[in-house]
């Protein structure tokens, strides 16, 4: 393995928004909104399938303060999508900006805009709506060709072949496999078939989504939103909007979190109707309900897992069934659950004959799901490692030993995972430490504490991509400032996860400076170059490449500029971190003076522009490893110690790298044991607040280990792979496994409550 | 009605409306560090201080402030710079979001108990939520910064 040294590179430096977010400087979205922005609010539907036969505004539109509302009468006919995805979109074009047909309790039946959000929510009360109430489809399982259609309009539109059918509810469906399963299957000595169920959990970052938009000096509409897709959100509003995207400039400010729900133009087109309709600039914050209620949620799934596998615990074939909610609007359905199956079974490549993955992805009437943090892959993984792990327990194999006979391995070719090759891969690596850094042997045992409590310990393993290959496009355009400092612009978008920070150490170790000696801009259409935006775990695999493509572009051409100015061939410069120097001659120009030049007599610039996109997408890899104390007696699960080693090839910033998955862990530890999503039978959330859904806290996640185990990417800047999304993948699936084993029952349902717990521990026999 | 608020060291005198919660007095009044997070007293981001004793400023009234010290972050730069940048060093800043409630918080706890141990940290902290850093990286810093001043 390639281990170079570095000067900015695999160094855990400071944030450089660090110390402005730590003091509570005005940079997120409302703390930069002018004053005299309408207040915009939504009235949403109580029903979850209904038509609005009319609605009365007259009475409303009398309040003091009140603008103007608007129902679905006043907003464009055609239909588009809001996934952040580039062009043409897997997602159907399955909204109207105000549909007449309201899908699910939440769904926008007027948009409200007023002096101020107290006379707004007045109003609101006041708009009289007369509902034809349908019936709901409500369960998944029943979605597909059921006599309800949640989709039934003519104009429904697949800019993509995905497989759907908005007449028999259905978004896509695919099947792919390698081999004969059923043949496999049938001469293997165990086999093993299982359904699993996650539900549709929030992403629940702390900024809520929320957008304000005004006319610029143009007359153009300026967005500013907190979102993670710039240039997609340009083209959503363009269309959702009919007009063209040179009239709609949108920008960034610090984003408070995402995690995939703001790859999703959730909010923005509300303010943006409202400023286009009013001339005046608009102001749109979800509040905590709406953003639970009516967000992106992850898709609710069900996966059948058949494994089937030798009594030495080979793993000789995998066929999975994913089916998938979407929700009432098909955002990301299509694309999330292929993640489901190909960032699961490649895990086993090791010595797989055969597999096959098969999905359907359904529409019903609740929210619409979204991108969230895993993508599917979080599901499949669930679903597939908690199988594995039941394999071993019925196999009286050790399931780290058992997992070392199958896992894939550096250098191996993956069917299942679009034929690429795991050119980088240290997975045998993270078990191993992991094992021995956990004292695996120790802990995996059931000990019982001799006060009703046992003690134990469960294990996972996972991948993940970097970024989606071919489709990615990541940009970075450097320059030269006099000063003889740097100013990276990027589309990328930091969303908390210190992306501008760690492309700026790439710019400091390509120019030799100092990682303070780089200014970061981003992310703004108007300013920035290109970028699909920052989600699939992309941001450090791809734009860091074109990071590094720029710096390589712009140091050639300072040296040109300076063999002009030294009057030489520019053969003989060399570029030496604050200057050039004449290797014939000894004599040197600063880098200040080269940019100087660049500004008068001159044609050339001190500026560089690099776009990668890559044909691969070279998974992370990591092991995960969890000691619980399980009350036998409430079924209260404590969370001891969670050990996790990652392979994310080189950590640009393994400060940022450890606080991703020490983040993404204790995230899934709160879908695993806390989280909860229940519809009533019309439809309505349950956990409509944080009051009833449950986020861990600090006093949840006991002890937390994480260390890395490198491998060298050769694609890759610096030898990179991603770490965002795989980081949320191990908890569930070893914390199921350690549930099991001090209990004796598996758990197929997220989360596994108390509840859940302690009425299936007396019903055991 | 009409209120008189010690802010920040500056008495602050408004008209306001009788339903008007602190947050959102405190944001019109340039206090932007004070941040929204869920509405039902569950995260705490909107923590400051009402003569020095943490508060969550979206379920206290602005008339309940009256004639009351109400301090925000604006207010206690020196004091968190003192420990902000450990957290910062950990990384640990991420979104951000939740950044201005925890260092308020952590204001509060270091007042009340200068020496605390990583138990009564996170006990004393622990309605402050955090989607992004797994809390440990909060942690670290924290103790890192006590350790420092030892």
């Amino acid at each position: 393995m390639e281990q170079k040294e570095y000067k900015s590179i695999n160094k855990s430096v400071r944030k450089k928004d660090a110390m402005q977010l730590l003091l509570g400087k005005a940079v997120y979205m409302d703390d930069i909104a002018p004053d005299d922005a309408l207040a915009v609010k939504l009235l949403r539907s109580p029903h979850a399938n209904a038509i609005v036969r009319e609605i009365d505004t007259s009475i409303a539109k009398k309040v003091p303060g009140i603008v103007d509302i608007y129902t679905w009468e006043d907003v464009p006919s055609t239909r588009f999508a809001i996934a952040g995805q580039t062009y043409p979109e897997p997602s159907p074009y399955d909204r109207l900006i105000i549909d007449r047909h309201v899908r699910f309790v939440g769904d926008a039946v007027a948009i409200i805009a007023a002096e101020s959000e107290k006379a707004a929510c007045r109003a609101m009360k006041l708009i009289k709506v007369e509902y034809e109430v349908l019936e709901p489809v409500l369960d998944f399982r029943t979605a597909r060709d059921n006599s309800v259609l949640v989709h039934p309009e003519e104009d429904w539109y697949p800019p993509c072949e995905v497989g759907g059918d908005n007449r028999r509810n259905l978004v896509a469906s695919d099947t792919s496999s390698q081999g004969d399963v059923e043949a496999v299957l049938e001469q293997c000595h165990i086999r093993l078939d299982r359904t699993f169920h996650t539900k549709a959990f929030n992403q629940a970052m702390m900024e809520t989504f929320r957008t304000y938009t005004r006319l610029d000096r143009y007359g153009r509409l300026h967005v500013v939103s907190s979102t993670q897709i710039v240039f997609h959100c340009r083209r959503i509003l363009s269309r959702a909007l009919g007009i063209p995207k040179s009239r709609i400039r949108v920008e960034k400010p610090r984003i408070g979190g995402g995690f995939g729900a703001k790859q999703t133009a959730v909010c923005e087109v509300y303010p943006a109707f409202v400023t286009l309709r009013t001339g005046r600039a608009a102001k749109l914050i979800y509040t905590r309900e709406e953003a639970q209620i009516a967000g992106s949620p992850r898709h609710e799934m069900e996966i059948r897992v058949r494994l089937g596998a030798d009594r030495d615990g080979r793993i000789r074939a995998l066929d999975l069934y994913t089916l998938s909610n979407t929700g009432a609007y098909g955002e990301h359905g299509p694309t999330t659950v292929g993640l489901s199956g190909h960032k699961s079974i490649p895990l086993y490549t090791g010595g797989l004959e055969a597999w096959r993955f098969g999905y359907d992805v359904v529409y019903t009437n609740t929210c619409a799901a979204g991108a969230y943090r895993g993508y599917g892959a979080t599901q499949g993984i669930f679903a597939l490692e908690t199988t594995v792990n039941e394999l071993a327990e019925k196999l009286g194999i050790d399931p780290t030993k058992l997992r070392d006979r199958n896992m894939v391995r550096e250098g191996m070719r993956m069917p299942a995972y679009y034929d690429e090759t795991a050119n980088a891969c240290a997975l045998d690596r993270c078990m191993e430490h992991c094992r021995k850094m956990f004292c695996w042997e120790e802990k995996y045992p059931v000990r019982d504490m001799g006060n009703g409590k046992v003690r134990t310990a469960g294990v996972a393993m996972a991948m993940q991509g970097s970024g989606i290959s071919h489709v990615d496009v990541g940009s970075a355009t450097v320059r030269l400032d006099e000063d003889g400092h740097y100013n990276l612009l990027i589309g990328a978008a930091d969303m908390g996860t210190g992306c501008d920070t760690i492309l700026a150490q790439m710019v400091a170790e390509c120019m030799e400076c100092d990682v303070e000696d780089v200014a970061v801009f981003g992310a703004d259409t108007d300013a920035s170059p290109y970028d699909s935006g920052s989600y699939a775990s992309s941001t450090t695999y791809i734009t860091g490449k074109a990071v590094e493509k720029a710096c390589g572009d712009l140091r050639k051409k300072i040296c040109a500029i300076a063999a002009e100015m030294m009057e030489c061939d520019v053969e003989e410069v060399a570029f030496e971190r604050n200057q050039v120097r004449s290797v014939k001659t000894e004599q040197t120009v600063s880098l200040s003076d080269i940019a100087y030049r660049t500004q008068a007599f001159s044609s050339k610039s001190a500026e560089a522009s690099a776009t990668h996109s890559s044909p691969v997408s070279p998974p992370p890899y990591m092991v995960g490893m969890v000691e619980i104390e399980l009350d036998r007696l409430t079924g209260q699960v404590t969370i001891l110690d969670y050990m996790a080693v990652v392979d994310c090839g080189i950590p640009i910033n393994p400060a940022l790298a450890r606080i991703q998955a020490e983040g993404g862990i204790v995230q899934g530890i709160g879908h695993t044991l806390f989280e909860n999503v229940h519809y009533d039978r019309k439809g309505c959330l349950a956990e409509s607040s944080f009051l009833q859904y449950k986020l861990p806290t600090r006093l949840d996640m006991g002890r937390l280990r994480v260390e890395f185990e490198n491998s060298y990417e050769p694609t890759g800047p610096f030898g990179a792979k991603s770490i965002g999304e795989i980081v949320i993948n191990t908890p569930a699936p070893a914390i199921a496994h350690a549930i099991y084993r001090a209990t004796g029952v598996w758990h197929r349902e997220l989360p596994i409550t108390p509840e859940q717990i302690h009425v299936n521990i007396d019903i055991k026999p | 009605m009409e209120i008189t608020i010690k802010l920040n060291g500056k008495n602050v005198t408004a008209h306001i409306e009788a339903d008007l919660l602190l947050i959102d007095f405190l944001r019109s009044h340039g206090c932007v560090s004070v941040k929204r997070g869920c509405e039902t007293s569950n995260c705490g981001l909107c923590t400051v201080l009402m003569d020095g004793i943490p508060v969550l400023s979206c379920s206290v009234l602005a008339a309940r402030a009256d004639g009351h010290e109400v301090q925000t972050l604006e207010g206690l730069q020196e004091e968190a710079e003192e420990f902000a940048g450990f957290i910062a060093d950990q990384g640990a800043d991420q979104c951000g979001f939740c950044n201005p409630g925890l260092v308020m918080n952590t204001i509060a706890l270091l007042r009340e108990n200068p020496d605390p141990t990583d138990d009564e940290i996170r006990a004393f902290l622990a309605g402050n939520l955090c989607r992004c850093s797994g809390y440990d990286g909060q942690l670290r810093g924290i103790r890192n910064y006590l350790d420092s001043r030892k």
